[in-house]
């Protein structure tokens, strides 16, 4: 009876802790990126916050909002 | 297919794409969805500007081939060829794969309308005089 208990409330807490990530994986807030490729077929990301995204993000979001104006 | 082809069939074949430019290496518009002529020069300035930028990242003497920059507003691509780039906006969360595949697309597009137009016609055939001798 008691393990049968345990098992209930074991169940429902990975279930809990599967929905919260889930949830927050669908609703968090992307961060913003840029993804450079180069043609020896390398790849850098460069994400908000770093030197190399503040010099590029600013131009990027100017671009969006010019083409909206 | 000249650019103004290849920019049409673009827009309507990617839904996710709301602006495109197609310009040379030194930000001259060859064609542009952007009704605006000062508007297009400008993207496509700011656009080479963001490719050279991200060129300078490298220490090495690799170029850039292609840049999805993606904020929350929307996305800017940037995408290379031999003599030509192409970049456009989208909305956020494009499916980033898909728009590669369609800017390459225009930019192939583009270059084989050139390569056909520059190609001279051939002569009209002639049509063949009967000889003194004959008929």
């Amino acid at each position: 009876m008691a393990k049968r208990k345990f098992l209930g409330v074991l169940g429902f807490g990975t279930g809990l802790f599967a929905g919260s990530v889930f949830y927050r994986r669908s609703t968090g807030r992307r961060r913003d990126r840029v993804d450079v490729y180069f043609d020896d077929g390398s790849m850098m990301s460069l994400v908000d916050g770093s030197p190399e995204a503040e010099k590029l993000l600013p131009v990027a979001r100017d671009l969006i909002a010019a083409v909206r104006r | 297919m000249d650019a103004a082809q290849a920019l049409a069939d673009l827009t309507e074949i990617s839904s996710q794409i709301e602006a495109a430019v197609l310009f040379e290496d030194d930000a001259t518009v060859v064609g542009s969805t952007l009704s605006d002529a000062p508007a297009a020069e400008a993207f496509a300035r700011a656009a080479a500007k963001l490719l050279a930028d991200a060129a300078a990242f490298r220490s090495s003497d690799v170029g850039v081939t292609q840049l999805e920059a993606s904020t929350q507003e929307g996305s800017v691509f940037v995408v290379r060829d031999e003599t030509r780039l192409i970049a456009a906006t989208t909305g956020p969360s494009p499916t980033v794969g898909l728009v590669f595949y369609d800017l390459k697309s225009a930019l192939r597009g583009a270059a084989a309308g050139e390569a056909q137009s520059a190609k001279p016609k051939p002569r009209p055939r002639r049509k063949k005089e009967p000889l003194d001798g004959e008929a």
